[in-house]
């Protein structure tokens, strides 16, 4: 399996990846790829990864045995990787400490990024607050309206939240204004790209900090189970926590990979983000990859539910993965994803991001398909406080806050 | 190969930028028209694309313009096809490459051929991602225009030797639109680029006024104007030609002043 989406060259999936960015930014790029290498097998450094990860964003995060699921969907046993549980709520946070420290040891003194939901943006606020760097965050308008307790949590922070206006005002709008920002001022400036996406050396960074979430659940589920899992779940936009969830899984040919993408209001309509499902291979961001595109090339408006997902592209190495049919990937609508965030709120006690959530309604779909001695690991990508007052929107009850 | 280089010969180039079918089919027929028979040696055409990461505001909103007007790949090339009816000016147009790729590489470098196309300016194609589009465009004589930056370093002798056509020399970090300043190494940038290759250099990015022309002038081969130009068909709609026209002449006398200073 493993040589299926080898990389053939610098920074390629079989037939993905690459580097399709303006030449402003290649030398940095290069400058990036070079140090993160040095750094990569560095113990020095993977110790100061460490004492971060466990002193601060509270790792190992928990592989919680979701028995009430289990009963109730009544087939394959579920265990939930909750990445909500670390510090700012989701699985942003590991991805963000690494690459700041990549930033760091370039002596860099400003970090910028891009943010769908938000939840990269606290992270990295909340890393450039510990590490004493500036930080500015670029969020595409209409998610500043949906996400506005973030908005406000990256502010408190100390970051500059800037609402981007251009195109549809969402997070690939983000992505280009963060490009756009860094290629006018490289020297002292980091950008910390949050997604699986993006020109190498970025997918394969954020591919390396969030493999934690499956070395760890490996050894987790081994523990308890003594077993691999059967199949592990999770959502993908751009594919950051699903890279993470397969990571260490890709060269266990018996365990499933299943990435769930937001479907928005049906795969067949026109207001969707499954890009797997729906997109066509083109170059975009910094990638060859699949997106959402016209017959001429231009990017379509993608719709989701889910800020977090909003993305008309997808990771190479994602892109590769289904290319070669290692992972499949599946859409799961806005309808069912809210249906997933009350069902596991009232199941398990616990309110997730609504974008973990298409993750869980795929779960709750496939679970009861499967035997009992069989078992699912999902990845709960992020905590849902920061969506209750939009879902309450979605179900029509008005809350005053 | 084409006959790009050929231009520079004795000569400062005037390399003017426009947006296909901003605001309209027939105005950019015109617009191109009228800026060479005023003086342009080269003219820019922009293929719109949803997500131009590279440019400003000013050339977005054309982009937004020409797709309010409809326009697709094929219109170009019939605008294009247009122009060629009363016009042998070299042109080159500047796109993403996703545009490119989904037309297919063959079949777009082919119809620039017929077209008279000359050359291809693509911005996130890096030297690194070259090769697939190169074999294409050298079957069909097509220059991949590449770029060189003030942060392109140990860079710059790769790409000066694999380039043909011209060097299109970016005059400072960011995006495209008119600046008042440019990168204070420019200078030292085109000694680089020259160590490497005889390919003629042309700065863009920035320049708006005669004055810059003729600066920029003193240091290359010739300047790329872009945004100022745009800036106009945005402010004149289809009144843009005869003000493209009278600008274009004043680049014109800008450069060729620069020239016989020079000799």
């Amino acid at each position: 399996m493993k040589n299926m989406v080898e990389k053939e060259k610098l920074g390629r999936y079989g037939k993905f990846g690459g580097q399709y960015i303006p030449e402003t930014l290649m030398n940095e790029l290069e400058i990036i790829a070079a140090e993160y290498h040095k750094l990569k097998d560095d113990p020095a450094f993977q110790k100061e990864l460490k004492d971060l990860l466990v002193n601060y964003a509270n790792r190992p995060s928990l592989l919680y045995y979701a028995e009430n699921m289990t009963k109730d969907l009544g087939g394959a046993k579920i265990y939930l990787k909750r990445e909500d549980l670390n510090h700012t709520g989701a699985h942003k946070i590991n991805n963000v400490i690494g690459q700041a420290l990549v930033a760091k040891h370039l002596g860099k003194k400003r970090l910028i990024a891009e943010t769908g939901a938000g939840q990269h943006g606290v992270a990295t606020a909340t890393i450039a607050a510990l590490m004493g760097l500036e930080c500015e965050v670029f969020m595409g308008k209409e998610d500043t309206e949906r996400q506005k307790l973030n908005v406000y949590r990256m502010e408190l922070l100390g970051a500059k939240v800037h609402a981007v206006t251009s195109g549809s005002m969402v997070l690939k709008d983000a992505v280009n204004a963060t490009m756009q920002e860094w290629a006018s001022r490289v020297d002292d400036t980091f950008y910390i790209l949050g997604s699986a996406v993006g020109p190498y050396p970025f997918p394969e960074m954020v591919h390396d900090f969030q493999s934690v979430i499956s070395k760890e659940a490996k050894v987790q589920l081994q523990a308890q189970e003594h077993t691999l899992p059967d199949m592990v779940v999770a959502c993908v936009g751009g594919g950051s926590n699903a890279i993470g969830t397969f990571a260490d899984f890709i060269d266990d040919p018996s365990v499933q990979l299943v990435g769930v993408e937001a479907a928005g209001k049906g795969v067949d309509t026109n207001e969707t983000a499954a890009t797997i499902e729906r997109g066509s291979i083109g170059v975009f961001h910094g990638m060859k990859s699949m997106f959402l595109q016209d017959k001429n090339g231009q990017i379509d408006k993608v719709y989701s539910i889910s800020a977090g997902l909003d993305y008309p592209g997808v990771g190479p190495e994602h892109a590769a993965l289904a290319d070669a049919g290692r992972a499949q990937y599946v859409g799961i609508t806005d309808d069912e994803s809210v249906q997933a965030f009350e069902y596991i709120a009232k199941t398990e006690g616990i309110i997730a991001a609504v974008e973990s959530c298409h993750a869980i309604a795929y779960v709750e779909k496939i679970a009861p398909t499967m035997s009992k001695d069989q078992i699912i690991i999902c990845t709960l990508s992020g905590r849902g406080d920061k969506d209750v007052a939009s879902i309450a929107k979605y179900k029509g009850v008005s809350i005053d806050e | 190969m084409s006959n790009l280089k050929t231009v520079f010969n004795n000569h400062k180039a005037f390399i003017p930028f426009v947006v296909a079918n901003d605001p309209d089919f027939d105005t950019t027929v015109q617009n191109v028209l009228a800026l060479a028979n005023n003086g342009a040696d080269i003219v820019e055409l922009g293929i719109p694309f949803s997500d131009p990461v590279a440019d400003g505001p000013v050339i977005q909103d054309a982009d937004l313009r020409a797709f309010a007007a409809g326009v697709t790949p094929d219109k170009i090339f019939d605008i294009v096809a247009e122009i060629r009816k009363q016009s042998d000016v070299p042109l080159i147009f500047l796109t993403y490459l996703n545009i490119v790729f989904k037309y297919g590489y063959d079949a777009f470098c082919k119809k620039c051929q017929t077209l008279g196309i000359s050359g291809l300016v693509i911005p996130d194609m890096p030297y690194e991602e070259r090769d697939e589009l190169a074999p294409f465009a050298d079957k069909y004589g097509i220059d991949l225009v590449p770029l060189v930056t003030p942060t392109s370093g140990h860079r710059i002798e790769k790409i000066a030797k694999a380039a043909t056509g011209f060097i299109y020399v970016v005059s400072s970090l960011g995006i495209t639109g008119t600046r008042d300043s440019f990168s204070q190494n420019l200078n030292e940038l085109i000694a680089d680029i020259r160590k490497y290759t005889a390919v003629p250099t042309a700065i863009g990015f920035g320049i708006h006024t005669p004055e810059q022309a003729y600066e920029m002038a003193e240091i290359a081969d010739g300047a790329i104007i872009g945004s100022a130009i745009v800036d106009l068909v945005a402010k004149h709609g289809q009144d843009a030609p005869k003000y493209l026209g009278q600008y274009a002449k004043e680049i014109r006398t800008a450069l060729d002043n620069q020239a016989q200073q020079a000799v």
